[in-house]
């Protein structure tokens, strides 16, 4: 295995190491006392876990602009399904 | 590793270049994956509106969950990932034993998520806890929590079965390996880790949304 495979490779494990951290912080969370910030960063944990996996094993932070565009679109859309939505539920009296 | 690529991934006759021909590979995977985040995205927010509209039946319901099993399994999952990563990073380097290693981890991990949470359902099953006429609930608000049960069972179900198709295709790139002893196409593996990560990526907002919400 020459240098730069095994370079690579152990960035592979760190990124794995990075994601076990996130998922204890995200169990450490749910011990603390409860408040409407519990499920809030529950949820931040997440999307940060989300980040790491996408940047990290799918290679995100080394795409194109074009593969990057293509990766967020259904997030984007995603994004407006819950806006739309929740303006409606949240404004209901 | 060009070497390795050019001997495994032969270039198709509609492209220029091997550049060419990766990123349409890529692409055509993402835009697949973009529709699959809205099939997902449209049971998230299903949930969503009922865990605004029902907060504390909700609560109840998500104590009935095993935070243990799930934390559990979210650790297998992000184990299975790594596999997978190494898998493909073996792959792109034409090396035969790494590769059938990390699959064949990659299974293991796999079906071990898949078999903890069959004990979660069968559990679940034995406890009256499955929603329909059969369903029993002595708690405060049975009707949201069986609400809660609902969408634990279609979402996690819908999960279940991705992982699945996502095991099969790994299961035959293994098994086609170590018999055939021809390395699969880097592309190819490149394609089916994005799929495997993408699954992984939905566990993990499945995990606080259904487990972390008490």
């Amino acid at each position: 295995m020459n240098k730069q495979t095994e370079k690579s490779a152990r960035g592979l494990w760190l990124v794995f190491g990075g994601l076990c951290l996130l998922l204890t912080a995200a169990l450490f969370v749910t011990q603390l006392p409860a408040g409407p910030w519990r499920p809030a960063a529950a949820m931040g944990i997440a999307g940060a876990k989300a980040l790491v996996i996408a940047l990290g094993f799918m290679h995100l932070s080394r795409s194109g602009p074009v593969v990057i565009l293509y990766a967020t679109a259904g997030v984007f859309w995603l994004g407006i399904l819950f806006l739309l939505t929740f303006a409606d539920y949240l404004t209901r009296t | 590793m060009p070497d390795a690529t050019e001997q495994l991934q032969p270039l198709g006759e509609s492209f220029s270049d091997r550049a060419h021909q990766d990123l349409t590979g890529h692409l055509g995977m993402w835009a697949w994956l973009a529709s699959e985040v809205m099939l997902f995205g449209g049971l998230f927010l299903g949930y969503a509106i009922a865990r605004v509209t029902y907060p504390e039946g909700f609560a109840e319901g998500s104590r009935e969950l095993d935070v243990f099993l799930g934390g559990l399994n979210t650790y297998v999952l992000l184990g299975s990932s790594l596999a997978m990563a190494l898998a493909e990073h073996a792959a792109k380097a034409g090396r035969r034993r790494p590769l059938l290693i990390n699959l064949g981890a990659v299974l293991l991990l796999g079906g071990l998520f898949l078999a903890i949470k069959f004990y979660e359902y069968y559990d679940k099953a034995l406890k009256g806890h499955v929603p329909g006429a059969d369903f029993e609930f002595s708690g405060e608000h049975p009707q949201a929590v069986e609400l809660f049960l609902f969408l634990y069972f279609t979402m996690t179900g819908l999960h279940a079965l991705h992982m699945l198709g996502g095991l099969s295709v790994i299961g035959g790139t293994f098994l086609r390996t170590a018999v055939t002893g021809r390395m699969p196409g880097p592309l190819f593996v490149t394609a089916t880790a994005l799929y495997w990560h993408f699954v992984d990526i939905v566990w993990v907002f499945l995990f606080p949304c259904l487990y972390l919400v008490r």
